[in-house]
């Protein structure tokens, strides 16, 4: 594998906003010290609890969170500082974004043009959405025209046109039938396996396990764990943290069980382990903070983890 | 209350090409008909058909032998694939939950949706949290017959199980009936009575 292609180390994001009745702005944090990175020609699939910040960790690599954020730590590209003001020309180039929601798309604008876009041609146009099984007559198509899946291959084909060499795909399945589904991640482990990095946030743990290298699993704003794929397939004895074997149980395949509860809100965290009111395994050394640490190959947040 | 679909296609107008030909359906009371057909294929627009959004070019829905209400409450309700374009952005959450029914406070626990998102523009949640929202507030005595169209692909996989395990015991407790639009096939087994496909 080869070098690093983005570091994020000790993110922290907060949303500045009014809260209850109060006239004072508050600080809401929703990413809590994250560190992950992508290595050139690797897949990291980042999986976890809806609206635990999985998208805002896109919007930030990206630099595309609103005004009221506060952002710090270090996020890098090829050893540089990566941000809209000192590298713009990397977005949409070197880097590019598949976004989650398919309002994204210019609701006036004709599909096939916005592929293009401004650096794009139309052949590489017309050879994407032969690769995605769009038909000839979509490229004339308005966004209200097109089914959800196929608003998400048009969103894909956007994204790969100019050859990236990093990916920020934020859900880029849902709504394709299982077998275009594989074949749009078989395609994204080609890019990876010609040397492109690809982050791919996603909450189909099954499809995700086909092609990633390694696995973050998010919680309440920060990552628990980071196994490798082989212990995903190896059961729920190979994985570290509480919460991810949970995820495994929740599977439909997996049994279908639910845990009890939901994940902390964001602006009434607790001190220790944010997992901790959920989780079968609790005792006094959960109420303190719980660092990273290396554990059989991978990394968790979790002081039982063996 | 019994949902039929009879020969339904579907054009956007005379000259263009059918989007659904001849597709025929039908929901019982309790049952849960799981809908499967590839990318692109006319699943959405079906759903649509059956709610009553969309009039079909031929062919009719009904519903217990009538037609569906073009006034008042309808008792087929469509949740649908995208969260965020389902909700009025100029609204806040609160307004959108409580617009055909209040829902008590056990179930908003339940679906797990946090009292302090109820002030929140819907921009400021996830597509996750928005779904909750779409979902709890249909779930209303009235609502006979739900179409799902694919109402779980923005959650994770627990807050999957959650939110399909409430539905099933609500679904089982008021004897509703349900179609399920959805590409996984691992859930489709698990959630639906029997499957249809429509391409065949």
């Amino acid at each position: 594998m080869g070098k690093t292609l983005l570091n994020v180390e000790d993110l922290v994001v907060a949303f500045s906003m009014y809260r209850g009745d109060s006239l004072k702005k508050e600080n809401l944090e929703v990413i809590h010290s994250l560190s992950l990175d992508v290595k050139e020609g690797e897949i990291l699939a980042v999986v976890g609890s809806s609206g635990s910040g999985k998208s805002i960790l896109a919007s930030a690599v990206l630099d595309l969170l609103p005004k009221n954020a506060v952002v710090s730590g270090k996020i890098t590209y090829d050893g540089k500082p990566l941000s809209m003001k000192t590298t713009p020309d990397l977005y949409g180039k070197e880097i590019s974004f598949i976004p989650q929601s398919v309002d994204y798309l210019d609701p006036l604008m004709k599909v096939g043009k916005q592929v293009q876009g401004v650096k794009g041609s139309k052949a590489r146009q017309e050879e994407l959405f032969e690769k995605y099984r769009l038909g000839k007559d979509t490229e004339k198509k308005y966004p209200f025209q097109l089914s959800g899946g196929m608003a998400r291959r048009v969103l894909i084909s956007g994204a790969v046109m100019g050859n990236p060499k990093l990916i920020i795909a934020d859900e880029p399945t849902p709504g394709l039938d299982l077998e275009l589904a594989m074949e749009t991640l078989k395609h994204f482990r080609t890019l990876a396996d010609q040397g492109t990095g690809i982050l791919m946030i996603t909450h189909d743990i099954d499809l995700a396990l086909n092609v990633a290298d390694r696995i973050a699993v998010f919680y309440a704003g920060t990552i628990v764990e980071i196994a490798s794929t082989q212990d995903f397939l190896s059961g729920r004895d190979a994985l570290r943290h509480p919460y991810t074997k949970a995820l495994y149980d929740a599977l439909p395949q997996n049994g279908f069980k639910p845990i009890p509860g939901a994940q902390p809100y964001a602006g009434s965290l607790p001190s220790g382990c944010l997992f901790a009111d959920r989780c079968p395994y609790r005792d006094d050394a959960c109420a303190g903070a719980q660092p990273e640490r290396e554990v059989r190959g991978g990394k968790v947040r979790c002081a039982h983890a063996t | 209350m019994q949902l039929e679909a009879k020969n339904i296609s579907f054009r956007y107008d005379k000259k263009s090409p059918w989007v659904l030909k001849d597709v025929s359906l039908s929901i019982q009371e309790g049952e849960r008909v799981g809908i499967v057909a590839p990318s692109g294929f006319g699943k959405t627009t079906l759903a649509r058909i059956l709610a009553g959004y969309e009039k079909p070019s031929e062919g009719q829905v009904l519903i217990d032998g009538k037609e569906l209400p073009s006034k008042g409450f309808c008792p087929v309700q469509l949740i649908y694939q995208h969260p965020e374009l389902s909700v009025n952005p100029r609204w806040r959450m609160e307004k959108t939950l409580n617009e055909c029914f209040t829902p008590d406070e056990a179930l908003l626990a339940k679906m797990g949706i946090e009292k302090e998102w109820l002030h929140r523009w819907p921009s400021e949640l996830s597509g996750g949290e928005l779904q909750r929202f779409c979902i709890a507030r249909i779930l209303t005595p009235k609502t006979k017959i739900l179409i799902c169209d694919e109402i779980s692909t923005m959650l994770d996989v627990i807050t999957q199980a959650q939110v399909w395990n409430i539905l099933l015991d609500i679904a089982k407790e008021r004897n509703m009936g349900m179609a399920v639009i959805t590409h996984n096939k691992a859930l489709a087994e698990k959630v639906c009575t029997r499957t249809v496909r429509l391409d065949k």
